[in-house]
């Protein structure tokens, strides 16, 4: 066992404070009675049918999120430090993104190199000079958080496109509040409830101007996508229309669904695709998802898409180094957050040194995402090593490397009992008016032993995130 | 309401339809499979099942696709087969997945209802059904489908998705209502007159029950049981939930409902069919023959769902906008 950092016990073995009140539980209760809640939770979920697709296997292939008993608690002095710091990240990002689709000042100015932006496949020329609502990009941020074995918490990726799970965080907090009821009388738990809520508000505060009463509509690929649950989950909590590309039509540079009762107009979409798939007349030709003239409806002002187009070129990881550098750019401020560090294969140097100990780092494609088309060093044969050598060597601009960081652990029923697994963290931002941080998150959890890495996709679970509230 | 999803909700509550009168048709089709020999000729080559499938218009596909016409083809090909868009496996699936493509427009309630239905009969097999039997099995079919119409009934607000669940299961209850009469009333003039009472009571009670409709045809007939008095329970009794009337004047109310107040084709053919059943005589009927008569009913249906469909859910080329809109929802 490496010295990882685990967050319910100290390195001393005891209990740290602010989980005496779970350890109680966990201590008075029996382990039947724990055993039979876990299998509550399991039948639960799958009745409720909360299930993601997995791409690469059968069609229709639902499975369920394996979710975990034990919570991860942070403690509210924490959590302060963590909610001003993902404001102050968001609100730089989204003050880059404005920048480089307009004055490009960072740029002309040499903070972030040129080509990196203006090359990077995320980002959309079409965007270019364009006036968004509010001067909004990413409504929707999920900012993926790691503790090193330093105690630190650490930003290891933005996710500024569509970041999914939200609804789990819900989900869990409900199947928590089933299962040990007990536990919220005795914890001030901060409430993630009111998400759907702040989201809807966010939604219609960037509707166009001059719409009162706008329509809002939730765009997903479908009922084969893997977050469809979440997509159906977040339109029925908001109460507005789930629709797909074939519901919406253009006419006028006006979006309409197609209705029992005639054309209806839209004003504000929350799109669950991909820039790519939005508009075939402006993106990928071949896409079916999307709609026909949508782009142009929203360069119109006819309509607004949360998030904005092009908003991944500030999520992209070979960017995510210059994020602090943007902080202090724009809001001439530290940052709070610290970023892990991280070697830019696009440098001869950094790519000398990767090459050298690519059995340490874990090593990036940086437009990958989902824990696909990437290298865990320390968990890698030989021969992946190698092989994921020569993918480096052929497009070095590629990829980024990082070193490995002993992500913090926490306790999680496995087949033989309570036992320490790695886990992350997903808090979501919403940005309108203001700048919303839910407080809590999604904390996912590798459940194979010593694995760091904790996507849904690759055999991940899922725990309900507590913030404590008041001086605790 | 979004066109898809008034077609998937509608088609969420056909399907559950569906497979409970599905269930109901083998019911009744082992129950009059029980009578002797000598009371039913073809009982040798299966032509109580050929009947079963003949009310479905499925003898020839059957045939073709195994070889042969016996009960245990023709329970298997109507319950499991996952190749039968009609078997009752097929329906609980087509139904289920209808309802998860529309999750939003309904209660939670209601997509877990159809989806432990799914997951139960998706965990079946034809071992299981026989070893539990299969009368258990019926049972749950339509212990399922009441489930999911309670529960729609009880959690539902009464907005459009409603509406087009109704229109949905009125639809499919009609289209029965015909059908299982069929199948109760074929060839029984060509049983030989010493046992044709006997047969004819055996097959219409036999009806009745797997209907669950013997207590209401006690309530309102003194008269044995007749092909005169079990049709008219079946096409023109208001009191019987399951009876052609109800189903389309429920229908025609339904569909005045979504016009509100505009003069649809729809509306035309639903309040059309429900006068010709509402106005009927059983002895008008059975004078000019049954079968032409449900015939002329079973066309003007199908044209009806048509109707439905062309006027509610097809989405694929509206070409115009409405100006100015009319409707604005919050």
């Amino acid at each position: 066992m490496r010295n990882d950092y685990d967050e319910m016990y100290g390195r001393d073995g005891a209990v740290r404070p602010h989980y005496g009140a779970f350890d109680d539980w966990l201590q008075s209760t029996p382990a039947l009675q724990i055993e039979h809640k876990r299998r509550e939770a399991e039948i639960a979920f799958h009745r409720v049918g909360i299930t993601f697709s997995v791409y690469g296997e059968d069609a229709g292939n639902e499975r369920l999120i394996p979710f975990d008993l034990v919570p991860r608690i942070v403690p509210a002095a924490e959590w302060r430090v963590l909610e001003t710091g993902l404001r102050q990240r968001v609100h730089a990002l989204n003050l880059f993104l404005g920048d480089v689709y307009g004055e490009q000042r960072i740029l002309r100015e040499g903070r972030v190199p040129r080509d990196l932006v203006l090359n990077n496949s995320a980002y959309r020329n079409e965007m270019r000079g364009l006036a968004v609502p509010g001067g909004v990009y990413s409504h929707i941020s999920g900012i993926d958080l790691v503790r090193a074995d330093d105690g630190e918490y650490y930003v290891l990726e933005d996710n500024l496109r569509v970041p999914s799970g939200v609804s789990y965080m819900l989900e869990n907090r409900r199947m928590m509040a089933r299962l040990i009821p007990e536990m919220f009388a005795r914890l001030p738990i901060a409430p993630v409830e009111r998400y759907p809520d702040a989201l809807l508000e966010i939604l219609r505060e960037a509707a166009p101007a001059g719409i009162e009463q706008p329509v809002v509509a939730v765009l997903t690929p479908g009922s084969a996508n893997s977050a469809y649950y979440e997509h159906a989950f977040l339109a029925q909590q908001m109460g507005v229309e789930l629709v797909e590309g074939a519901d919406l039509f253009v006419r006028d540079d006006t979006v309409y669904a197609r209705t029992t009762r005639g054309p209806q107009r839209v004003h504000v979409i929350y799109r669950r695709i991909n820039d790519d798939y939005l508009d075939p007349n402006v993106f990928r030709p071949e896409s079916l998802l999307g709609v026909p003239g949508l782009f142009n409806a929203y360069r119109a002002g006819r309509v607004t898409l949360a998030n904005a187009p092009g908003s991944g070129v500030g999520d992209d990881k070979s960017v995510y180094p210059y994020v602090p550098e943007m902080i202090r750019f724009y809001l001439s401020e530290e940052p709070i957050l610290h970023n892990v560090p991280t070697y830019q294969l696009r440098r001869p140097d950094d790519l000398k040194y990767t090459l050298e100990h690519l059995a340490e780092l874990v090593v990036k494609e940086v437009h990958g995402a989902g824990g696909y088309g990437m290298l865990v060093g320390p968990a890698s044969s030989k021969a992946e090593i190698e092989e994921f050598r020569a993918r480096i060597l052929a497009t070095p601009d590629n990829y980024i490397a990082q070193p490995t960081l002993a992500l913090s652990t926490c306790p999680t029923f496995v087949e033989s009992g309570l036992a320490p697994r790695h886990i992350d963290l997903r808090p979501y931002i919403l940005c309108g008016r203001r700048i919303h941080v839910m407080p809590g998150g999604l904390t996912r959890v590798a459940l194979r032993e010593g694995s760091l890495v904790v996507n849904s996709s690759q055999g991940g679970g899922t725990k309900d995130t507590w913030v404590l509230e008041g001086g605790a | 309401m979004l066109c898809r999803t008034a077609n998937d909700l509608y088609w969420a509550s056909r399907h559950m339809e569906r497979a409970e009168n599905t269930a109901r048709l083998i019911d009744v089709t082992l129950r009059i499979a029980l009578l002797p020999e000598r009371y039913d000729r073809g009982k040798a080559e299966a032509a109580v099942w050929c009947r079963a499938l003949d009310a479905l218009d499925l003898v020839d596909t059957v045939r073709q696709q195994y070889g042969r016409i016996d009960g245990e083809t023709v329970l298997r090909h109507l319950i499991l087969a996952a190749d039968n868009p009609s078997s009752i496996y097929s329906c609980l699936r087509a139904a289920r997945e209808a309802a998860r493509a529309q999750r939003v427009a309904i209660t939670g309630e209601m997509y877990e209802d159809l989806n432990t239905s799914w997951l139960d009969m998706r965990n079946n097999s034809w071992a299981r059904i026989q070893a539990d039997g299969i009368n258990n099995l019926l049972e749950w079919v339509k212990s399922r489908s009441a489930s999911f119409r309670g529960v729609t009934i009880g959690t539902l607000g009464r907005g459009e998705g409603y509406h087009f669940l109704q229109l949905g299961a009125f639809i499919e209850r009609a289209d029965w209502a015909i059908r299982l009469l069929d199948i109760a009333g074929s060839d029984t003039e060509a049983e030989a007159p010493d046992t044709q009472d006997a047969a004819v009571y055996f097959r219409w009670s036999a009806l009745l029950q797997s209907l669950s409709a013997f207590e209401t045809y006690r309530r309102l007939y003194r008269e044995t049981v007749s092909a005169a008095t079990v049709a008219e329970l079946m096409l023109l009794q208001e009191s019987n939930p399951r009876s052609l009337l109800t189903c389309t004047s429920t229908l025609h109310g339904v569909l005045r409902t979504l016009a509100g107040g505009q003069s649809l084709e729809c509306v035309r053919l639903a309040g059309a069919l429900s006068a010709q059943s509402r106005y009927a005589r059983i002895d008008e009927v059975l004078g000019n023959g049954l079968e032409p008569w449900l015939q002329d009913a079973m066309a003007r249906l199908s044209r009806l769902g048509e109707e439905i469909h062309r006027q509610f859910m097809l989405s694929t080329d509206i070409a115009q906008p409405t100006l100015p809109q009319l409707q604005v929802q919050p």
